[in-house]
């Protein structure tokens, strides 16, 4: 596969979220607010980088037995890294995110790209598939959570947008999540099965 | 669609039963009630049944040209949706709540799920239930019958629910649907009227209904406010939306179980997951939250129930 392939391919063919439906559950839970997505989506991009670089250098030194638990342990030093930063410099946002920070440890988006990719490709396209999965979820995030919030809330990035506007709470809770991605899958899917 | 399943025998009689004549058959039943409901609550109650229905026949056009199915919307399905939504509404609701509802009823409720026959929950309950979570201070605004300013009073479970003691509203009121409440569920004495004549055409059997209303009656009565057997199960029978739910909704041939004995399984379920939130719940009624909670179970009773088919499967001596 050529570079820009493997860079291009988490965006659109391979979405982590709308394609491989990975990472879900931090997913439906943080996408209240485009800003907690946001932070989601980098801390999670980071994460990954992290990881894909790392498992990458060291795959040929890990026993094929115990490959999981390595994975877990190199993913749960970048995960630590992020907490402790995000709390320090982004309190708030720390705060709203909650557990789904420290839950990135055993997100299956980090984990299936560790064992699907990092650990059979080298440095530079382990590089290159973490960038673009980490982008392709923000993105997904994005839309996902700009929908939520604009009519949950009614606001976009904490702004209000509609002087005339109720909204419906029940996109700002679970259903609404469930519901959003259940439609938008749905549109998507009918959309490539063309 | 046509059926190309033809069986050509005997001399058969066709009956001249099908989807769209038992739709619009419900639809007239439902008529009584929604007399009462314009009678009740005046202009607003029919601006809210007109515009549901309206929004919810064109919802279902709309999705039916998107998709290139062929358009149904003449079956009643969609007419009879848009109008056990707007029963399902106060009478105080703006009328973009009646749209957004119908909308959604049909949309996710129908169509999501691939049209009449296919959908998992009862489309006008799903609508019902987004309302509830989206502008619950909209769905929870009541007014009392030939009060037409808007002034607000609680239904009589409400007042029940937050006052822990019956309000002061007599059987007879509750009957004839002079008290707070939904559009069409308060008068259940056109509800019954249009129950008896589906019953007596055979187009719903008693068992989910009677299941229903007897369970929540029993356990109404057993689990009274000051004992065992000191409940006042006739209010509960005659108030929130029971009959209506019972008779019309839990009845869906689509998304309510075949056998019989799923069926009295079904109306069993409701009755205690109705009685449950109405008494220990946070919500003053559970009707359109029973007969959703057991919609998704139908699947399961209907694979617990089902029927040996003759001749195979038999158990050995």
């Amino acid at each position: 596969m050529k570079p820009k392939e493997e860079l291009t391919k988490g965006i659109a063919k391979n979405n982590p979220v709308f394609v491989l439906l990975l990472g879900l559950c931090p997913f439906l839970a943080v996408s209240v607010s485009v800003i907690n997505g946001i932070g989601m989506g980098i801390a999670a991009l980071f994460v990954l980088l992290g990881s894909n670089l790392i498992i990458s250098l060291i795959r040929n030194f890990i026993p094929e037995r115990i490959r999981i638990p390595c994975y877990i342990v190199i993913i749960a030093t970048f995960v630590t890294i992020v907490e402790l930063t995000m709390k320090a410099y982004l309190p708030t946002l720390a705060q709203a995110l909650g557990i789904y920070v420290p839950l990135i440890v055993v997100n299956c988006m980090v984990l299936g790209r560790a064992e699907a990719f990092a650990s059979k490709n080298n440095l530079f396209s382990s590089f290159l598939d973490a960038i673009g999965m980490g982008i392709g979820f923000t993105l997904a995030l994005l839309v996902i959570s700009a929908i939520r919030e604009i009519l949950g809330n009614g606001t976009f990035l904490g702004l209000k947008i509609f002087s005339e506007f109720e909204p419906a709470i029940v996109f700002a809770l679970p259903p609404g999540a469930l519901l959003v991605i259940g439609l938008l899958l749905a549109f998507l899917n009918r959309k490539r099965g063309k | 669609m046509k059926n190309n399943l033809y069986v050509i025998t005997s001399p058969y009689c066709r009956a001249r039963i099908s989807t769209s004549r038992i739709m619009w058959t419900v639809s007239a039943a439902l008529l009584p009630a929604t007399t009462a409901a314009i009678f009740l609550f005046g202009k607003a109650a029919f601006i809210i049944i007109v515009y549901s229905i309206i929004a919810s026949i064109c919802t279902e056009a709309i999705i039916q040209y998107l998709s290139k199915k062929p358009i149904t919307i003449f079956d009643g399905s969609a007419f009879l949706t848009g109008l056990l939504v707007a029963f399902n509404l106060p009478p105080t609701v703006p009328w973009w709540i009646a749209v957004i509802g119908s909308v959604v009823a049909i949309g996710i409720g129908k169509q999501v799920f691939g049209g009449l026959g296919q959908n998992i929950f009862n489309p006008a309950l799903v609508g019902r239930v987004f309302l509830m979570a989206s502008w619950p201070h909209y769905m929870t605004n009541f007014t009392l019958p030939f009060v037409y300013d808007a002034v607000t009073s609680p239904t009589p479970l409400t007042i029940l629910k937050h006052s822990k003691s019956l309000p002061s509203v007599s059987y007879w009121d509750l009957f004839l649907g002079l008290r707070g409440g939904c559009i069409g569920e308060v008068c259940i004495a056109a509800l019954l009227l249009g129950a008896i004549v589906l019953l007596f055409l055979g187009y719903i059997s008693l068992y989910i209904p009677l299941s229903f209303i007897a369970t929540v009656g029993l356990l109404t009565y057993l689990f009274g406010p000051t004992g065992i057997g000191s409940g006042d199960w006739l209010f509960h029978l005659l108030s929130g939306g029971l009959i209506l739910g019972a008779f019309f909704m839990a009845t869906d041939y689509v998304t309510s179980p075949l056998t019989k004995k799923g069926q009295i399984i079904f109306g069993i379920g409701c009755g205690i997951i109705t009685t449950v939130i109405r008494l220990w719940g946070g919500y003053p009624e559970g009707v359109s939250y029973a007969i959703l909670i057991m919609n998704a179970v139908t699947p399961v009773i209907d694979n617990f129930t089902k029927t040996r088919i003759y001749g195979t499967n038999i158990k050995k001596e």
